[in-house]
């Protein structure tokens, strides 16, 4: 292993030392060292000219980052839901018993750690895990037992069979943006004869609202940002997909990368923006080679770089930022405070970003799905894009499907198909509930699969967990309980506090232990925590709960004691203490309770 | 005759400025809206959501919101006052606040804006963290119990004493303050008994020491008259009774 001080150096005469490059070398050091040493802690903080303690902040905020060893080798598995229902537990639990090891602790001889992590995107062929960075997917006993003796015999994961990291585009039905060949280069010429105005024109008679979920009109995004005064304008694409459930936008990057960076070139072009940033979570590393050769390509093609395509002053370049495991990072101005290497907390709004984004210069902030949709646009037209969908949303939307269906994977849909075509489609049997638009989305009964995938019925990022019959929905609150609370940026009391809370009263249901005012406390915090949070992930955070309380109560009911009250502790456990400490075991030693 | 601009404010006009937000704009004209992680000499942060208002069926942080016209703004209603409360009891179960038994009750903002929006128990299950005591510094104690992560010893110590003496670090339920140094101690800190940031703190995570109980309980700034009348802890408490080292460090 490399000198720290020699690693640091070249690390910071590669990329420089501007303060907005802190998040990057992190990432890198904790690459390379399984860690944060505290001699590269402290040589940052002299050449960054940042305190050594904003650098530790920084560390503890991001969830891949550790100032203590991981050791060889950093294993998370994904716990998402879907991996639940797919046995990542049991798998957990064998690989952690054969190890010797307890989750989350590393191993003494500094040989490996066995973690969870919150969903890696990999839903539709779990359950998964990373390992140093890299998925390995359809885990099972015959995988997790061949990687204990890869992991013994200190095999690097280089030299690791290339099936375990396999990763299918799974893509099940193609529409508009899926099955038309990869355009390079075409969306940027369509630019330079026919100029940006009339691009953005057909931008906005296209109706191309984001694909994040929140649906702004794109259009209307980038011309705000393009009257924004100011000697720079930026770029950034969303890669951060982190709401449980959705991958759509590792087929995408996977597949379709030339189009996200046409999109993005299209964007700077209409903006005037000369610099562009894809912010890349970092469960996707996988991904990040592959991505800067195709750059690379692009810069080559003259697609890239300066007066692209001969046209003189049209200079674009785009470079890529890694994310390190922070959900909130998804939120676009937790995104650019990361992008600035710092902690991921939401700003104060106003200003929004198309005004005072990165480095407080007008920023387009978009989702991945939409720079290939705006790219498609310059390059087929308005019209093209407007035959497909509604009224209101315009275009085709591509559904992340998994849970319990014959077929999970990516499914393209024009705007406005029913949930009850994508089940059909996807083969799913006796189901119970849909979850869409993730963790912070709603629960779909069956009585509503008539409903419509669009921004003015059911909206969504693209996340679709289906969950038949024999499911404990209760099981899936929990889980996105604990996601929340567990991504909380913890800058708001609402959010840091209630969420915790939250999952404290939601985890007493599943016990057995709560009682009909623990649902009305659950009621009493949620709505504090939609009214009151400082950004969308506190406000969205209690959807989980409050919208099964309303559309499945019996998953709650039938676990709630007949009495109006119950302590938050269980008496009879707290004394076992005692009793042991007093050898007693007699009746009087126990709180009885009247049942 | 006026041609200034205002808002209504539970149903007074409001004058204020462009820019100003309807904090600023509420605390200059006499009206008082429950507040803990804002102090009026400072940039606003919006963080503990204590003065959360509804805007025209909207609920919003006033420290943070430009005042516009045509705001009607709720500062009063049942339902404003209870979600404050519940906000303030989150803050109180969340560390280890015992009021009777902390020096700075009387002269705490967190104990004063509970008791004005009628709070009178934390409701919820205590967390009782467990969380330390830092007396590592000759002139400075620091109880992390009593630290509701305002930030404005971060930020006051890092925009107007130019130290940046402390940090907000983790996230989640496990974000807590920490010390820029290299033994994560207080007292290997540049941090002084004059600085900004140490009068800033509107609850008593940030206490000199050598002065013990120099106000009696019954006498302090909330114990006669509400924070409502009264206004900030650091404005007033402070500024007549600065924190000095009196004798040898013991």
């Amino acid at each position: 292993m490399k000198n720290i001080r020699d690693f640091v150096s070249e690390l910071l005469s590669e990329t420089g030392d501007a303060p907005d490059q802190l998040l990057q070398h992190l990432c890198k050091i904790q690459n390379h060292y399984s860690h944060i040493p505290e001699e590269a802690l402290q040589l940052l903080a002299e050449r960054l000219q940042t305190p050594p303690a904003e650098i530790v902040a920084v560390v503890y905020f991001y969830s891949f980052l550790h100032m203590h060893t991981r050791g060889d080798f950093d294993i998370r598995f994904s716990d998402n839901i879907t991996d639940r229902m797919l046995g990542n537990i049991p798998l957990l639990n064998s690989l952690c018993k054969k190890l010797g090891v307890e989750p989350g602790v590393p191993r003494a001889d500094g040989r490996v750690t066995v973690a969870l992590t919150s969903c890696t995107g990999i839903c539709d062929q779990g359950p998964a895990l990373l390992v140093n960075g890299m998925v390995i997917s359809r885990l099972d006993e015959e995988r997790i037992h061949k990687m204990v003796g890869l992991i013994e015999a200190g095999i690097p994961i280089a030299n690791w069979p290339k099936s375990f990291f396999v990763v299918e585009d799974n893509i099940q039905r193609h529409d508009k943006l899926l099955s038309h060949g990869i355009i390079n280069g075409s969306a940027i010429d369509a630019m330079v004869v026919k100029g940006s105005d009339a691009i953005l024109e057909s931008l906005d008679h296209s109706g191309l609202r984001g694909r994040g979920g929140a649906g702004f009109k794109t259009a209307t995004k980038w011309r705000i940002c393009r009257d924004a005064p100011a000697e720079e304008h930026y770029v950034v694409c969303n890669a951060d997909e982190g709401e449980p459930g959705t991958f759509k936008d590792r087929i995408l990057l996977n597949g379709y990368a030339n189009c996200v960076f046409e999109g993005m070139t299209v964007c700077a072009g209409i903006i005037g923006a000369q610099k562009g940033f894809l912010y890349l979570r970092g469960e996707y590393l996988y991904l990040r080679e592959a991505l800067e050769k195709i750059l690379q390509e692009r810069r080559d093609a003259h697609w890239l770089g300066e007066n692209i395509l001969g046209e003189k002053g049209f200079d674009f370049d785009i470079e890529i930022h890694m994310g390190a495991g922070a959900y909130i990072c998804g939120e676009e101005s937790a995104l650019i405070e990361s992008l600035e290497g710092k902690r991921g907390i939401p700003r104060n709004r106003p200003p929004f970003p198309v005004t005072s984004g990165y480095m407080n210069k007008p920023t387009v902030v978009n989702n991945v799905e939409t720079f290939v949709a705006a790219a498609r646009i310059a390059d087929f037209g308005a019209e093209w894009f407007r035959s497909s969908g509604t009224e209101q949303s315009t275009g085709t939307k591509l559904l992340s499907v998994s849970g319990d269906c014959e077929r999970p994977g990516i499914y393209e849909y024009p705007y406005g198909v029913t949930i009850r075509q994508v089940l059909e489609d996807c083969g799913a049997k006796d189901t119970q509930a849909v979850q869409i638009s993730g963790a912070a989305g709603s629960t779909i009964p069956p009585q509503e699969f008539y409903r419509q995938i669009a921004f003015e019925d059911v909206p969504t990022g693209g996340s679709f967990m289906i969950f038949n019959q024999k499911r404990d929905l209760l099981e899936m609150v929990e889980n996105f309980s604990r996601f929340f609370a567990h991504e909380s940026c913890g800058f708001c009391t609402p959010c840091r506090v209630g969420g915790t809370l939250m999952k404290n009263l939601v985890n007493k249901v599943m016990v057995g232990h709560a009682t009909s005012y623990d649902i009305s406390e659950m009621e009493n915090i949620g709505l504090v925590m939609q009214k009151t949070a400082h950004c969308g992930l506190g406000s969205t955070a209690p959807n989980p709960v409050l919208d099964t309380l309303k559309k499945f109560p019996g998953i709650y009911s039938r676990r709630l004691l007949n009495r109006s009250y119950e302590p938050a502790f269980d008496i009879n456990a707290e004394l076992e203490v005692s009793r042991h400490m007093t050898g007693r075991d007699d009746e009087e030693a126990h709180v009885r309770y009247e049942k | 005759m006026s041609t200034e601009k205002t808002f209504k404010l539970d149903g007074r006009d409001i004058p204020f400025k462009d820019g100003e937000t309807v904090m600023d704009a509420a605390l200059r004209a006499g009206e008082y809206i429950p507040h803990l992680c804002h102090n009026p000499d400072f940039p606003p942060h919006g963080s503990c959501r204590v003065c959360v208002v509804d805007v025209n069926g909207r609920h919003v942080c006033s420290c943070t919101l430009p005042a516009a016209e045509n705001m009607d703004v709720d500062n009063s209603s049942d339902a404003i006052v209870e979600k404050r409360r519940t906000l303030l009891q989150m803050l109180f179960v969340e560390g280890n606040h015992t009021c009777p038994a902390c020096e700075k009750s009387g002269a705490c903002q967190l104990q004063a804006v509970a008791y004005n929006t009628g709070m009178l128990s934390p409701h919820f299950p205590h967390f009782f963290p467990k969380r330390s005591i830092d007396a590592s510094h000759p002139d400075i104690v620091f109880y992390f119990n009593r630290c509701i992560l305002c930030g404005l010893c971060v930020r006051v110590s890092r925009d107007v004493d130019k130290k940046s003496v402390f940090a907000i670090s983790g996230r989640g339920i496990s974000t807590k303050m920490i010390f820029n140094s290299p033994s994560g101690k207080a007292g290997d800190t540049e941090l002084a008994i004059t600085d900004k940031a140490v009068s800033v703190c509107p609850v008593g995570a940030i206490m000199p020491k050598h002065l013990g109980y120099e106000i009696p309980i019954g006498e302090r700034l909330y114990d006669t008259k509400p924070i409502s009348v009264v206004g900030h802890v650091a404005e007033n408490h402070v500024a007549k009774k600065p924190f000095m080292s009196d004798g040898p460090n013991d």
